[in-house]
C-alpha cells in the first residue's frame, strides 16, 4: 500500500468512525408508579458510523420515544446509550443531554418561523458563539446554494413549499457538522410525490456529508429505499423484531424502487411489519 | 412607496366604498329617527344636523368646536393620559407575562393572585385609587394603567404558552442556552399574542380612561362628557363621544401597524394564504 493509499484509508477510517450510536437493553417505562406503561423493552440496536439506520413501526409503537432518549428530551428507566464509545445516558445517568453533536429533524418541522432561511441555518453556530454572524452566514450561503436553496434566504419559512422547509431544516442541522441525524418521520406530511423528491435531495445530501442518520418512519418502501440497516420494532412495547441490512449498493435512485431486489426485500419484510401495524390497530393506540 | 401601492389597490377593492355605505346608514338613521321621524325615545336626543353644526361652529352655542383650543386641549389632556399609561401597562406587562409564562415557579406564586385582582372592574377601583393617590392626575393614570396592565400581562403569558414545545427543543438541540431561547424563541414567539394583548389594552385603557375622567379630573373627553351632561350641553356629549371613537380608532390602527411592522414574518405568511 503506497502512502497516498494510507492516508486515503486513514482519512475514510476517521469518516466512518464518527457517529455509532450503540443502544444497550434501553427500557423506559412512563409513569412508573402510576400506570407504568412500558414504552420501549429492552432494546438493543447498532448503528454503525456514517449508517442510514431506519426505524420502522406503526404510529404509536414507541419509536419516537427511543429517539427523544438519544437526543436527551427523555429519561431512560434502565440501559445505556453511547455514542462514539461514550456514555450519554443510562440508568445511573437517565437523561442525555441535549448537544449540537445530535441534531433532531422534527415531524412537523421546527424553523422558526420569525427568522428568514439564512437566520434558522446560521442560528447553531451563532448561538454557540462557534462563529461570528458573518461567518456563520457565508458557510450557511455555501452549503444553501450547495443544496439547491439559492433564491429563498431572504425569504421566511412559511413562504417556501414543505419539501422546501424540510431541506432548509436538514441544512440548519449539517451546519453544526452534527455527529447524527436524528429524523423523526420528516417527510410524513409530504405528497407521495414531493417525498420522491425529498428522498433523493435527502441522499444527495447525505453523499457529500456521511453522517449517521437515525431515522424513524412507518413507511416501509421508504425505509428500504434509503436506509444501509432497517429495524422493524415491535409496538408498544418497542423492541427490533427484525433487523434488515439492505445489500442494495449506495448511491441508489430512484430506479431502485423497480429492481427485484428491493420487491424481495419488501416481500420479506413486509409482513413482519404488517403484523405489528394489525397489532397497534387492536390496541388503538393514539399517534405519538 | 409600498404604502402608496397598498392605498391604490385598497381604492380599487370594494371594501372603503362598503364601508362609506355603512358609515352613511348608520348616520342616515340616526338623522331619521331624531330629526325626521321624531321617534319619541329620541326626543330629548341631540340629532344629526344639530351636532354637525356644532361641532364645525367657529362660534358653538356651548363652547366646543373645532374652532375652540379648549377641545384641543381635552383631546390633548386625554391622549396624553392613555399614553403614559399604556406605556407604563406595556413597559410592565410584557415582561411580567413573559416571566409568568417562562418560569412555572414564578406563575405558581403569582397567578392566582393575579387572577384574583385582574375580574375586578376598574370602577371598583375608584374610591382606592383616590385614596392612595392624592394627585387627581396620577389617580386617573392608575386607573387606566390598570386594566391595560392585565390584559397586556395576561395575553403575553397566553402567547408564551403557545409556543410549540418543538422550537424550543430544536433551539436547545442547535446549543442555545436558556437565555439565548428566551430572547431568541421565547419573545418572538410570543409576540404575536403580545400584540393582540396590546390591542386590547389600548381598548380597555380608553374605556378606564373615560370612567377615570368622569369621576374626578378637570379635563380629557371623559370629562366633558360628564360635565356636558350635568350642564345639559348635549350636543356637546355627542361630540365628545364621536371623538373618543375617532381617536380610539386611530391609537388602535397604530398599535396594529407597529405589529404588523415588527412580525413582518406573519404578514407574509398571511399574505401567501391568499387573505
Amino acid at each position: 500500500m503506497d502512502a497516498a493509499a494510507a492516508q486515503l484509508a486513514g482519512r475514510a477510517a476517521t469518516a466512518v468512525g464518527r457517529g455509532a450510536i450503540r443502544i444497550e437493553d434501553v427500557v423506559k417505562i412512563y409513569d412508573p408508579e402510576g400506570a407504568a406503561v412500558m414504552a420501549v423493552d429492552h432494546c438493543t440496536l447498532d448503528i454503525n458510523a456514517g449508517e442510514i439506520c431506519m426505524i420502522v413501526g406503526p404510529s404509536g409503537c414507541g419509536k419516537t420515544t427511543l429517539l427523544n432518549a438519544v437526543e436527551g428530551f427523555h429519561e431512560i428507566t434502565s440501559g445505556r446509550i453511547l455514542l462514539d464509545g461514550e456514555v450519554l445516558c443510562s440508568t445511573e445517568n437517565p437523561k442525555a443531554a441535549p448537544g449540537s453533536d445530535r441534531i433532531v429533524v422534527f415531524q412537523n418541522g421546527a424553523l422558526f418561523p420569525w427568522k428568514s432561511n439564512l437566520e434558522n441555518i446560521a442560528f447553531g453556530p451563532v448561538m454557540q458563539g462557534k462563529l461570528s454572524r458573518a461567518e456563520a452566514n457565508e458557510k450557511a450561503l455555501n452549503m444553501m446554494a450547495d443544496a439547491g436553496l439559492s433564491g429563498v434566504e431572504h425569504n421566511y419559512p412559511g413562504e417556501v413549499s414543505s419539501g422546501m422547509r424540510r431541506r432548509v431544516e436538514i441544512v440548519r442541522a449539517l451546519m453544526n457538522d452534527p455527529k447524527v441525524l436524528l429524523l423523526d418521520e420528516p417527510y410524513r406530511a409530504l405528497d407521495s410525490l414531493t417525498k420522491s423528491v425529498m428522498h433523493e435531495a435527502l441522499l444527495e445530501i447525505y453523499y457529500k456529508n456521511r453522517v449517521t442518520i437515525f431515522f424513524i418512519t412507518h413507511d416501509l418502501e421508504e425505509a428500504i429505499f434509503l436506509g444501509h440497516k432497517v429495524a422493524i420494532m415491535t409496538t408498544r412495547p418497542c423492541r427490533p423484531k427484525k433487523i434488515l441490512d439492505v445489500d442494495i449498493p449506495h448511491p441508489r435512485d430512484y430506479s431502485v424502487l423497480t429492481s427485484r431486489r428491493f420487491r424481495e426485500l419488501m416481500e420479506e419484510t413486509n409482513e413482519a411489519v404488517h403484523e405489528e401495524a394489525l397489532k397497534a390497530f387492536a390496541a388503538g393506540e393514539k399517534e405519538g | 412607496m409600498m404604502t402608496m401601492h397598498m392605498f391604490a389597490r385598497w381604492l380599487k377593492s370594494p371594501r372603503p366604498y362598503l364601508m362609506l355605505v355603512g358609515f352613511a346608514l348608520f348616520l342616515g338613521f340616526w338623522y331619521l329617527s331624531v330629526e325626521a321621524w321624531k321617534l319619541p325615545r329620541f326626543r330629548e336626543m341631540p340629532g344629526f344636523t344639530s351636532v354637525i353644526k356644532e361641532w364645525l361652529s367657529p362660534d358653538p352655542v356651548y363652547g366646543l368646536s373645532i374652532y375652540t383650543a379648549e377641545y384641543y386641549t381635552h383631546i390633548w389632556v386625554s391622549i396624553w393620559r392613555v399614553a403614559q399609561a399604556f406605556f407604563l401597562a406595556t413597559l410592565l406587562g410584557v415582561p411580567f407575562g413573559l416571566f409568568l409564562g417562562w418560569s412555572s415557579k414564578f406563575r405558581e406564586y403569582v397567578f392566582p393572585v393575579f387572577e384574583t385582582l385582574r375580574p375586578i372592574p376598574i370602577l371598583a377601583w375608584v374610591p382606592l385609587a383616590i385614596v392612595i393617590f392624592i394627585a387627581t392626575e396620577s389617580a386617573v393614570i392608575y386607573l387606566t394603567f390598570l386594566a391595560s396592565f392585565f390584559a397586556t400581562a395576561l395575553n403575553t403569558m397566553l402567547g408564551v404558552q403557545s409556543i410549540d414545545e418543538s422550537y424550543i427543543r430544536a433551539a436547545h438541540c442547535l446549543g442555545a442556552k436558556n437565555r439565548q431561547v428566551f430572547m431568541h424563541i421565547v419573545i418572538p414567539g410570543a409576540l404575536p399574542f403580545i400584540f393582540t394583548g396590546l390591542q386590547i389594552s389600548v381598548g380597555v385603557a380608553w374605556f378606564s380612561l373615560v370612567a377615570a375622567e368622569m369621576v374626578s379630573g378637570q379635563y380629557g373627553l371623559g370629562y366633558v362628557i360628564n360635565t356636558s351632561y350635568m350642564m345639559v350641553r348635549y350636543p356637546t356629549i355627542v361630540i365628545g363621544m364621536i371623538t373618543l371613537g375617532a381617536v380610539g380608532y386611530a391609537t388602535s390602527a397604530m398599535v396594529r401597524i407597529l405589529g404588523d411592522y415588527l412580525m413582518q414574518w406573519r404578514v407574509r405568511e398571511l399574505a401567501l394564504g391568499g387573505n
